[in-house]
């Protein structure tokens, strides 16, 4: 703390702040202790597995790269998924969080400590969360002092939003990239502050890490440059602004093309030109301010005409052939799911394969009640806590919330990203509401009790108060400083009183009235109990589900549906190794991690074209379909069916999905032949496309032997078609519940038969000799 | 579980010789063959025929279509390898025997002579439609050519027919020519030109037709021309062999002696084509012919001998295949220049002729292509009369290895130059201005 270097020891004040410190340490540990452990209830009420889709396919990599070592991972051609195209793994995966645990079951292990690599992977993400909390404690500290850093941290271990995603057994990507986000954002804001060098080296490999661990990265590398433009177009140039920003640019740069997966990516498209640009900018700002530092005025304005006429000349060519370039590519250079985020209409429009996704989805109002809870109310009091005063980090901070805002708006998936912002504001609102709340308590105390609080204002103040002022005034100096680079030598010494008087006035106004802070604390105190409360039941009831294993309360007891690792386990123990098997991409994962069987398609969803395969087959008749998966050597087709216990978000619910993304390819396929009057249904009503194609016949197949109507508990309806036979498939598997149902492509038939129906109408047409013997002499 | 499979292997292990003392993979030919008769006078009447299978050391077993102990099958095993039926008029097997269990039969892998003949059952009609042939739907009418009848056809009604249009393939007919035109006298049928599986072995000549000998045409016939066929086959998918004939009277004593001279023809044979035919005929269907049996598919990198795992990219590999042909008494080597390899993802990458060293061996060698996925050696092996030889094979192919692209692009030693250049020039210059003065 650099409050307590600055004060020689020994002095009651210097005491009150090693405390303080400890304190504060103390607080940070419990903080830590209660992301982790409020990330537990999934393993307490269900079991420690990894949960979802992609949690296993990361699972399945890093226990690759435990076996294997890391030149194989890097290296490893996975010849099991999308079949038969293979997928290099090593080259299309952000390894940051495979190597992140693939290391800590490495050094656990090699200190004799025997966890399995499942129990690393399940326990990666809280421990990760903690050390989120503690980067967000780092990260507020620079920008409005420990007392918003303590708030904030606390308020991210438990913010709803980043449960979702971290819960124990959720080891995905976001695990450790929020953690790298913050941190990354902390080291740039530290070198902003310090100006030093080693600080950006520092950031530039948290950066890295960030860029191994997630294509979230982009909105790093396009919030920084922002933030220094802002900092350059608001007249707040300087040379820690350079020293944070250039070098990250670099090496950043340079380090993020050396993750396989991004490679020249960095360099080559959209998403990265903001930085280039803004590195050109600041470059030239850079000179500017220089030239101007050894010219006269004079000279200067006479440079500035001839750089601008010229420089203005050279700038429309290079904006002229960029633009050429970039028109050139079909996307201009920006990736679908960067698309979608500009402009949220994107996807739908033209990409349906990640408009499917229900987490590219744009999030509903209620979404944000549930994930930030009464953080939304608390964010704009701490974007306004942030403009008094305006420094550099406060105003990062404020650009920082304002565009994942956005973001968040467009695809509820970056709510992740949103969470973080909207902590580090309400910490700092409530730290801000804190401070003057108990400020005026103490105040009007005191001058009750006849004191004089002029004077000892700041030092009876609690320490957090002390630490937050003491930056205050830190940021007064710094903007000062600004001030006297712009180079207005005679405003200095006028500028330094006004501030200094506006200061004293700024605490007189913030003395509230004894009774109206008195309430408001405790009105404050019960915000954040039902923060609480809230955050908990959130992370016991709502995100704790490992959704492969499923149960429902109801009035005879708690009924557990394990049916996903039944017929993983059927498969992996019924099938040949080799065989393979075919089911929507949902499942692929799933499918080659628990049951080891080759998939065509999985969640990683690169090849458009073969996923479109798959809906084509899905939505065809029978016998096409029969001939599209032979033609693909599967041997096994997998449906998921919720309709006997109620499960929405089974096959035929995301089926229109498949036959959009189907149809996008292969233009017989047409979504309005599987609509009645623009009403996706299943009933009697339905069209007769829907009622023959493959996945109504998959999962309704023997369907009415289980109640006697076929009543779809989903659908909340009969069922079009109740009896029918399969030609080419037949039923091999079917779980307990129903969910998951597992059909074998018949072989074809050993024999042509011949036309049928001729023997049916026997004509005759001299004498009929049916049962006269011939004389076989003759 | 482990115990169970362990003895169940050891159980099998002793029933092998039992099992392959009849039709097996090692030895494909049938021994035991049933003959379903509607009369059992045809026993004397078709004796050439029967004796002449006898002597090749098939057992027959002779039985009535009626008879009530008929059965294919006993304690769930197959006792007879092979299937002769001769009752074109049975409208009923006795026994357990039904076209389905026939067809069962067929899909099991054994073979089947099929006889029909004017006036066929509905049974024997169906098993044939099982098959994939169609006999005419008209059941008094017979084959007549007013063309290439037989002279000897003393009735005058031209339906003694004298075909020669026999399937040219050495592996269903024998590599010797038969010269004699074959005699027939029976029913048309008719095969569906997309099922890739029957085959017209003697067909008509384009003057043939289907009707009724004894009524005037009121229509025209349905089936005419060469699309009549007389005797087909068929191959099933899993190489069981069928045999169906229009004409009981072609496996006939009676026309197996006699002479032949073809209408308009000035050749006259002494003896018909029929016993040469039927012969041949009858040693493809019982697999003395035309069976092939490939081993595994063998392949490694050029200059190794072990099969790797896994292939990269443009390596150079050698693909070998022994595939032998079954002589009715043991394994000769088979030899063929049209036997092709492909390499396959979703569309064969590689097509290539394998080369043979007249000892049954086929191998050929070939670069890996710029692909990478997980491929397939497929032989696909569909020649007329032999069994259909499918095999195919998963091989994945990889990438490069990081470490394995070139270390240093020539063209790019530009390049290289400008970056080594630049860190000089830089060091030289931040030398120069931190400590010049």
């Amino acid at each position: 703390m650099a409050a307590v270097e600055s004060l020689p020891p020994g002095t009651p004040s210097a005491m009150r702040n090693a405390f303080g410190t400890v304190l504060s340490a103390l607080i940070l540990v419990l903080i830590g202790v209660l992301a982790f452990s409020i990330r537990l209830f999934s393993v307490i009420k269900y079991e420690s597995v990894i949960h979802e889709f992609d949690p296993y396919f990361n699972y399945r990599v890093t226990q690759f790269l435990s076996k294997n070592g890391i030149y194989e991972f890097w290296n490893w051609f996975d010849d099991r998924t999308w079949y038969p195209l293979g997928r290099v793994i090593g080259g299309t995966v952000y390894p940051g969080l495979t190597l992140t645990a693939g290391t800590i079951w490495w050094v656990l292990n090699a200190i004799n400590i025997p966890l399995s690599v499942e129990t690393v992977c399940v326990f990666t993400a809280p421990v990760f969360s903690a050390f989120a909390s503690w980067a967000t404690y780092l990260l507020t500290k620079e920008v409005k002092g420990s007392g918003a850093g303590l708030a904030a941290a606390a308020l991210l271990a438990m913010v709803p939003s980043y449960i979702s995603r971290s819960v124990a057994g959720s080891y995905d990507n976001e695990a450790v990239a929020i953690f790298a986000l913050i941190f990354t954002f902390y080291l740039y804001i530290k070198t902003l502050n310090t100006g030093s060098l080693f600080y950006a080296t520092l950031n530039a490999i948290a950066y890295f890490y960030m860029v191994c661990s997630w294509g979230g990265y982009t909105f790093i590398i396009n919030l920084i440059p922002m933030h220094v433009l802002l900092c350059i177009v608001t007249g707040r140039y300087s040379p820690r602004l350079y020293i944070a920003y250039a070098p990250l640019v670099v090496l950043g740069t340079l380090l993020a093309a050396l993750v396989p997966v991004v490679g020249f990516n960095a360099v080559l498209t959209s998403e990265h030109f903001a930085s280039f640009l803004v590195f050109i900018i600041i470059h030239v700002v850079a000179l500017v301010y220089y030239i101007k530092g050894i010219l006269t005025p004079k000279m200067f304005k006479v440079a500035v005409t001839l750089v601008v006429s010229i420089g203005l000349v050279v700038c429309l060519i290079v904006v002229a052939v960029l633009v050429a370039l970039v028109a050139s590519s079909p996307t201009g250079g920006w990736s679908g799911r960067s698309l979608s985020l500009l402009d949220p209409t994107y996807a739908s429009k033209y990409i349906p394969i990640i408009a499917s996704v229900s987490e590219h989805q744009p999030p509903t109002w209620p979404s944000y009640f549930m994930d930030i809870n009464v953080l939304a109310f608390l964010v704009p009091a701490g974007i306004i806590a942030c403009f008094s005063p305006l420094s550099d980090a406060s105003s990062f901070v404020v650009l920082y919330i304002v565009m994942s805002v956005y973001f968040s708006g467009v695809m509820v998936r970056l709510m992740l990203v949103l969470a973080p912002a909207a902590c580090i504001m309400s910490g700092i609102a409530l730290s801000q509401a804190f401070d003057v709340f108990t400020g005026s308590i103490k105040y009007q105390l005191s001058s009750k009790s006849k004191d004089d609080a002029e004077d000892n204002t700041s030092t009876k103040n609690a320490p957090k108060d002390d630490a937050s002022s003491g930056k205050a005034d830190k940021g007064e100096e710094v903007a000062k400083e600004r001030l006297s680079k712009k180079g207005k030598k005679k405003e200095r010494e006028p500028a330094e009183k006004p501030s200094v008087k506006s200061k004293i006035v700024k605490k007189k106004a913030l003395v509230l009235p004894l009774e109206a802070s008195i309430v408001a604390l405790l009105l404050l105190i019960m915000l954040g109990a039902f923060y609480v409360i809230h955050c908990v039941w959130a992370a016991a009831e709502a995100y704790s589900a490992p959704s492969i294993v499923l149960t429902s309360q109801s009035h005879d007891g708690l009924h557990v549906f394990d049916d996903f690792r039944e017929s993983y386990a059927w498969l992996s123990h019924n099938t040949d190794v080799d065989d393979k098997v075919a089911s929507w991409w949902d499942y692929g994962y799933q499918t080659t991690a628990m049951a080891n069987r080759t998939v065509i398609v999985d969640n990683n969803t690169w090849n458009n074209t073969h996923i479109a395969t798959v809906g084509t087959a899905m939505s065809s008749p029978e016998k096409a379909a029969w001939e599209i998966f032979n033609s693909l050597d599967v041997k096994y087709v997998l449906v998921v069916f919720g309709g006997v216990i109620g499960y929405p978000s089974d096959d035929i619910n995301k089926f229109l999905w498949m036959v959009r993304i189907g149809g996008g390819e292969f233009p017989h396929i047409k979504e309005a032949d599987y609509l009645r009057d623009g009403q996706y249904r299943i009933d009697s009503e339905a069209t007769p496309t829907m009622l023959n194609c493959l996945m109504y016949k998959l999962c309704y197949y023997r369907f009415v032997e289980t109640d006697g109507k076929g009543y779809d508990r989903v659908r909340r309806t009969e069922i079009g078609k109740k009896h029918f036979k399969l030609t080419h498939f037949e039923e091999v598997f079917t779980s307990h519940h129903w969910m998951v149902r597992i059909y074998k492509l018949k072989p074809q038939k050993n024999r042509i038969r011949g036309r049928v129906k001729k023997l049916k109408q026997k004509t005759s047409s001299g004498v009929s000799s049916k049962s006269v013997k011939k004389n076989p002499w003759m | 579980m482990m115990n169970l499979s362990r003895s169940v292997a050891l159980i099998s292990l002793f029933l092998l010789p039992l099992l392959t003392f009849s039709f097996s993979v090692d030895n494909p030919t049938d021994r035991r063959v049933l003959v379903l008769l509607d009369d059992l006078s045809l026993k004397s009447s078709h004796s050439i025929f029967f004796s002449t299978l006898k002597s090749r050391g098939f057992d027959l077993d002779f039985k009535l279509a009626e008879d009530s102990k008929l059965a294919l099958q006993r304690y769930g095993q197959y006792v007879y390898d092979g299937l002769i039926i001769f009752a074109p008029s049975t409208e009923r097997f006795g026994g357990s025997l039904d076209s389905k269990s026939i067809a069962d039969f067929v899909d099991s892998g054994r073979d089947l002579i099929l006889s029909a003949d004017t006036s066929a059952s509905d049974l024997i009609r169906g098993i044939a439609l099982e098959c994939g042939v169609d006999f005419d739907e008209d059941s008094s009418a017979m084959v007549i050519d007013h063309s290439s009848f037989s002279v000897s056809d003393v009735d005058g009604d031209h339906t003694l027919i004298a075909a020669d249009g026999l399937v040219k393939s050495h592996a269903i007919l024998g590599k010797t020519k038969i010269e004699a035109p074959v005699l027939f006298r029976g029913v048309a049928h008719s095969l569906n030109p997309t099922n890739n599986l029957v085959l017209k072995v003697l067909s008509a000549s384009p003057s043939a037709y289907s009707a009724n000998p004894s009524s005037k045409l009121s229509s025209p016939p349905q089936l005419t021309g060469s699309a009549i066929s007389l005797v087909s086959v068929m191959q099933a998918r899993n190489n069981a062999r069928v045999v169906i004939s229009g004409s009981l009277q072609l496996f006939s004593d009676r026309l197996f002696r006699s002479g032949v001279q073809k209408a308009g023809s000035p050749n006259k044979y002494e003896k018909s084509g029929n016993q040469q035919f039927v012969t041949e005929l009858s040693k493809w269907v019982f697999h003395e012919r035309g069976h092939l049996k490939a081993g595994s598919l063998v392949h490694h990198r050029v200059g190794e001998t072990d099969e790797p795992a896994i292939y990269r990219i443009k390596d150079d590999l050698e693909f070998s295949v022994e595939i032998l042909e079954w002589s009715g008494k043991s394994w000769e080597p088979y030899v063929a220049d049209d036997v092709q390899v492909q390499f396959y993802m979703m569309s064969p990458y590689v097509l290539k002729t394998l080369s043979t060293d007249k000892k049954g061996l086929y191998h050929t060698s070939f670069k890996v292509p710029d692909v990478y996925g997980v491929f397939q050696f497929k032989v696909e092996y569909e020649k007329l009369g032999y069994t259909t030889l499918s095999l195919s094979k998963q091989i994945p192919v990889r990438p490069y290895r990081h470490n394995e692209y070139e270390r240093f692009i020539p063209t790019a030693y530009p390049y290289y130059g400008a970056c080594f250049t630049t860190m000089a020039g830089f060091f030289v210059f931040s030398f120069v201005y931190l400590y010049h003065k």
